[in-house]
């Protein structure tokens, strides 16, 4: 692969891994990786049809909460430069299913890389809040965007390796990761934002407001209630506690004696 | 109303939804897409604070712990710059109303944004322009990324400027006692939402078997004494009908998990949740906690308890 192609294809990795978190533009969804991948090697047909196969593939592949989805940015560009490199020596067909093989458990560790880049952040975050204490906007911008650099550069670095080295020791090096770390990671990813939830919690509780979040999390057990359902019901709830408070001390006020009007009545034969 | 009226320009909000296209670029497991929402709110930030200290304040609580989906979070932060416009100009917005609308919001949104653009929109399209890829044209991944960024682009604007009407409509109205009573609701509502998204988004499983019974007979599928052919995948369809997925061994497999989901699903999520609420008002850091917790799952990985 030519230098200028080179250039290209990391400008291309760090778009698709910036991407890649942002979920904003798609750079990093197979369609538009492996098209412009394919564009810049000189092979553009070839990177769209990879492309719009990864593409079926990895249509259900989205981030809900925090639960991290397989990467389709380090699938999308891994298995574009494979490709490339296979089509030196084998036709087009051998190259693209090849490619195609690579992708799941390509993404599989693109998973992985995006999961220490999120705990990397953490730190990162801190540094913002610092610059926010100093009113520093220029810090906390600065930190905003090394921390998306950060994440341009997770697949930026293993397409420049994989544009040097021969994609054999490449592949075989993003599946050396076992199975117990990967899969730890991912146990350890689903209890972490109880974190966050607790932060938010200490926050905004105070005992009179306790017993709406052991409702919240009974009504959630029932799964047929959507979030909105939730959302629905969290707000009839505010609505009928905040009016019953307002008639309890309208009441008071204007009461008088004593609180019990049947008692009055009584008292008045 | 005060003679100097700060408001949010045109440019000023087109600058906060530029930037809010960047809301998960510093996505961290401590407080996920608190950086981004503070860097998309910087404009309207500088634009209503001119004192350092406010300045300060304003950028420590948009700090705060936020997660949605980043599209449906347009609405959210327009309804928060109405809320700081009119804090900044006078109004008692608290920091809690602020948080509690912030937090009320994201969680029914996210409901709405995920099946909507991650399952609906971007499904479709995708594999609209994929088979026309397929194909080798490049009309496919053309269509894709213009459709796409058309509708996104547009929903974030929108969303946003209506958010930011609505808040202010909302605001407006507002006299002390009102605000007192949203800053209340928003709490209420916040906290319900979380007890929501706890149980929902924080999973917990314990994988270790407790017990292995032996069914009694009829209680499951006897495979062996099937009749043949289709009238056999009847009988054992109808059975499972019947019975349930316990119906398929003949022995019944109980696990940790499934014991603790008797009591409540969701149980060890909830005492995890308010162990670190604890671990929190203890001062301990909260990337301690995180690491930790990501230690525990590699460990029961590797022994074979989670």
């Amino acid at each position: 692969m030519n230098p200028i192609s080179m250039l290209l294809v990391i400008v291309v990795a760090f778009f698709a891994g910036m991407e890649g978190i942002l979920d904003e533009f798609q750079f990093h969804q197979p369609l538009i990786a492996c098209t412009l991948i394919g564009i810049v090697t000189g092979h553009p047909t070839e990177g769209i049809i990879l492309g719009g196969t990864l593409q079926m593939m990895a249509l259900g592949w989205a981030n809900i909460g925090a639960a991290v989805a397989p990467d389709a940015a380090l699938a999308s560009v891994a298995s574009a430069i494979i490709m490339v490199k296979g089509l030196g020596g084998a036709d087009m067909e051998t190259a693209i299913n090849t490619a195609i093989a690579l992708a799941v458990p390509l993404s599989v560790a693109g998973l992985f890389l995006t999961m220490l880049c999120r705990t990397i952040a953490i730190p990162m975050v801190h540094f913002m809040d610092a610059e926010a204490e100093k009113a520093n906007f220029r810090g906390v911008e600065m930190w905003q965007l090394l921390a998306i650099g950060l994440q341009g550069i997770r697949i930026a670095i293993p397409a420049a390796m994989l544009c040097m080295i021969p994609a054999e020791a490449v592949t075989a090096m993003l599946q050396a990761m076992p199975d117990w770390l990967a899969g730890g990671m991912a146990v350890g990813g689903g209890m972490v934002a109880a974190v966050g939830y607790a932060m938010v919690i200490n926050m905004m509780a105070t005992p009179e407001v306790w017993p709406f979040f052991a409702l919240g999390f009974v009504v959630a057990c029932i799964p047929s209630i959507t979030l909105i359902g939730l959302g629905v019901i969290g707000v009839a709830l505010a609505l009928i506690y905040l009016g019953l408070k307002d008639l309890a001390k309208q009441g008071g006020g204007a009461g008088g004696g004593s609180g019990d009007p049947l008692g009055d009545i009584l008292n008045d034969y | 109303m005060a003679e100097n009226e700060v408001k949010l320009s045109v440019a000023d909000r087109r600058s906060v939804w530029w930037r809010h296209q960047f809301l998960q670029g510093s996505w961290n497991y401590e407080r996920m897409q608190n950086g981004g929402w503070c860097y998309a709110m910087i404009p309207a930030i500088k634009a209503l604070y001119k004192d350092k200290e406010e300045q300060a304040a304003a950028l420590k609580r948009h700090l705060e712990f936020y997660n949605t989906q980043p599209f449906v979070s347009a609405p959210i932060i327009g309804v928060t710059l109405a809320l700081e416009e009119e804090r900044a100009n006078g109004m008692p917005v608290e920091d809690q109303t602020i948080q509690g609308v912030k937090v009320g919001m994201m969680g029914p949104l996210a409901g709405v944004g995920d099946p909507v653009f991650w399952f609906t929109i971007r499904p479709i399209l995708g594999a609209l322009g994929a088979s026309m890829a397929m194909g080798g044209s490049i009309v496919g991944p053309l269509l894709f990324f213009i459709a796409w960024n058309i509708i996104r682009m547009a929903f974030l604007w929108y969303t946003q400027e209506f958010g930011y009407s609505v808040g202010t409509t909302i605001a407006k109205d507002l006299s002390g006692g009102l605000l007192g009573k949203v800053t209340e609701g928003a709490s209420i509502l916040g906290m319900f939402i979380i007890g929501a998204l706890v149980q929902r988004w924080v999973s917990i499983s314990f994988t270790p078997v407790v017990s292995r019974i032996e069914q009694a007979a009829g209680a499951y599928i006897d495979w062996a004494n099937l009749p043949a052919g289709s009238d056999g995948i009847k009988e054992a369809l109808t059975q499972y009908n019947a019975i349930g997925g316990t119906a398929l061994d003949s022995i019944k497999v109980t696990t940790l998990q499934d014991n603790l989901n008797q009591l409540i699903p969701g149980l060890a999520a909830v005492c995890l949740t308010l162990l670190c609420c604890k671990l929190l008002k203890k001062n301990v850091s909260p990337i301690t906690i995180i690491l930790a917790l990501f230690a525990v799952g590699i460990v029961g990985r590797l022994l074979g308890f989670m």
